[in-house]
């Protein structure tokens, strides 16, 4: 970042610097010892690791990732899972209740229906995209009620902020429940759910503001008192 | 085809009154499609190029996936209203082939491996035609991907060059293209020096072939220049 606060941006294609035995992160290729940007973000060259935060593109389930589902289908064994990516997850029978269940005397839909949002954590991805998320973490939890929102998943880190400071400003003003899926899902439940809503739309509109989050304090701080 | 009696230079200078290797005035902005994950507006003098991206998103009906890796999709087409004679709608021979030559160009740039089963669609629609549409589309498709987030090893840079009464020229109009000797459709990716589409209709002698290449080459430089500027503006003016 530069003097006027204006981050400088990398093209796919543009030359970063040279690997120098540093690791490789997300959104850069090498060719030789030269590290090339591959996806249009903001670069990250550091002392062990060269990477780029992309400021586009759709959601990539990694291992680990805590996300929000809607379940599409009821299989034998388990259900499918929206998690807004081009690959649906596998959500298993196991994974999914501790209970034994005998599939073959239950029907499954009781635990989880078509249209029932979750929360889970990708428990596994292959190499071939094959997704499977677990709800033995805990916090997994079947999500009831409440509104479903969209937003880019790449902005899903600034909505949170640093340690949380983001979300929870939010959760605090407007006394919502609040979920946040890494894959760009968020759920919401309470009665100001509507000012959580704006807020979470307006940081995503807004991510490169320096000093939003006193900004965000502010907006629902009014909209606070005025009632 | 008819030549027309029409002369195509007069002094040096074509009737747009450009020097040979002068191209048109070049007009990009990105995002001008908002419901779509990455889109861009390119104009090559009169002709007109939207081009939509959408994905990678899941493919169906499935026999069309690829287990290791993805598909990229494109679709050319020129609306009804593009030209002066009414063109008739929908896909037909030439647009067919050109949504093909178009994801030839594209796809060497792609890092499609990383989407397995999953396709990239790339929607192509000229609005105005006049001359040199396949590579205003292969410009304006390029950007749509960048602003897309999806990676890429390059931008893929396209312009059009012909010869015409003798004359090597670049970025030809429709009625230069019509009128030509010979015309070449030429894309690369910039930075890395790599050409991925070139194509050839009319009769060319081997050095005039090298030259329109280097002319192109050239060109394609100062077009990149340009949609690395219409990205960042579009990045930076939020900061």
């Amino acid at each position: 970042m530069n003097e006027e606060g204006i981050r400088e941006i990398v093209l796919p294609g543009e030359f970063l610097c040279e690997k120098a035995g540093r690791k490789l992160g997300n959104g850069v290729y090498l060719e030789g010892e030269k590290v090339f940007a591959k996806v249009l973000g903001i670069p990250k060259i550091e002392e062990n690791e060269i990477s780029i935060i992309p400021l586009a593109g759709v959601y990539i389930p990694r291992t680990g990732d805590r996300v929000i589902g809607k379940v599409v289908s009821v299989e034998i064994s388990g259900w499918f899972v929206d998690i807004n990516s081009p690959y649906l997850a596998f959500l298993p029978l196991s994974e999914a209740v501790v209970e034994f269940v005998d599939i073959y005397k239950t029907d499954i839909s009781r635990y989880f229906d078509v249209d029932d949002t979750i929360f889970c954590t990708v428990s596994k991805v292959t190499k071939d995209r094959t997704v499977q998320v677990s709800m033995k973490n805990i916090g997994s939890r079947k999500l009831h009620g409440g509104v479903l929102i969209k937003i880019n998943p790449n902005k899903v880190p600034r909505i949170i902020g640093k340690g949380g400071s983001m979300i929870n400003i939010i959760k605090r003003k407007t006394g919502c429940e609040i979920y946040v899926g890494r894959n760009g899902y968020i759920w919401i439940k309470g009665e100001k759910k509507t000012k959580a809503v704006e807020a979470i739309l307006k940081i995503e509109k807004e991510s490169h503001v320096i000093g939003l989050t006193e900004k965000i304090e502010n907006m629902l701080s009014e909209t606070y008192e005025q009632k | 085809m008819s030549k027309s009696e029409v002369k195509l230079l007069v002094d040096g200078k074509r009737l747009d009154g450009r020097l040979p290797e002068e191209l048109r005035n070049i007009e990009m902005k990105v995002d001008v499609v908002s419901r779509a994950d990455g889109s861009a507006m390119v104009k090559f003098g009169n002709t007109i190029a939207i081009a939509a991206v959408y994905g990678p998103r899941p493919l169906y009906p499935k026999h069309l996936q690829e287990a290791r890796t993805g598909v990229l999709r494109c679709r050319y087409n020129m609306a009804p209203f593009s030209v002066v004679e009414r063109k008739n709608p929908g896909p037909d021979r030439r647009s067919i082939e050109i949504s093909k030559v178009i994801r030839l160009a594209l796809e060497p740039a792609i890092f499609l491996e990383e989407f397995p089963k999953a396709a990239i669609d790339v929607f192509v629609e000229i609005i105005q035609a006049d001359g040199s549409t396949r590579v205003t589309g292969i410009n304006a498709a390029s950007l749509a991907l960048a602003t897309a987030g999806v990676p890429m090893k390059d931008l893929v840079v396209a312009c059009s060059a012909g010869k015409i009464e003798n004359t090597l020229i670049l970025d030809l109009t429709g009625l230069e293209d019509n009128n030509s000797e010979s015309d070449m459709a030429f894309a690369m990716m910039p930075s890395k020096k790599k050409i991925t589409l070139l194509q050839m209709d009319g009769l060319l002698n081997r050095e005039e072939i090298k030259k329109l290449m280097d002319m192109c080459e050239k060109a394609c430089g100062k077009i990149y220049e340009m949609q690395k500027k219409a990205i960042r503006e579009k990045f930076l003016v939020k900061s």
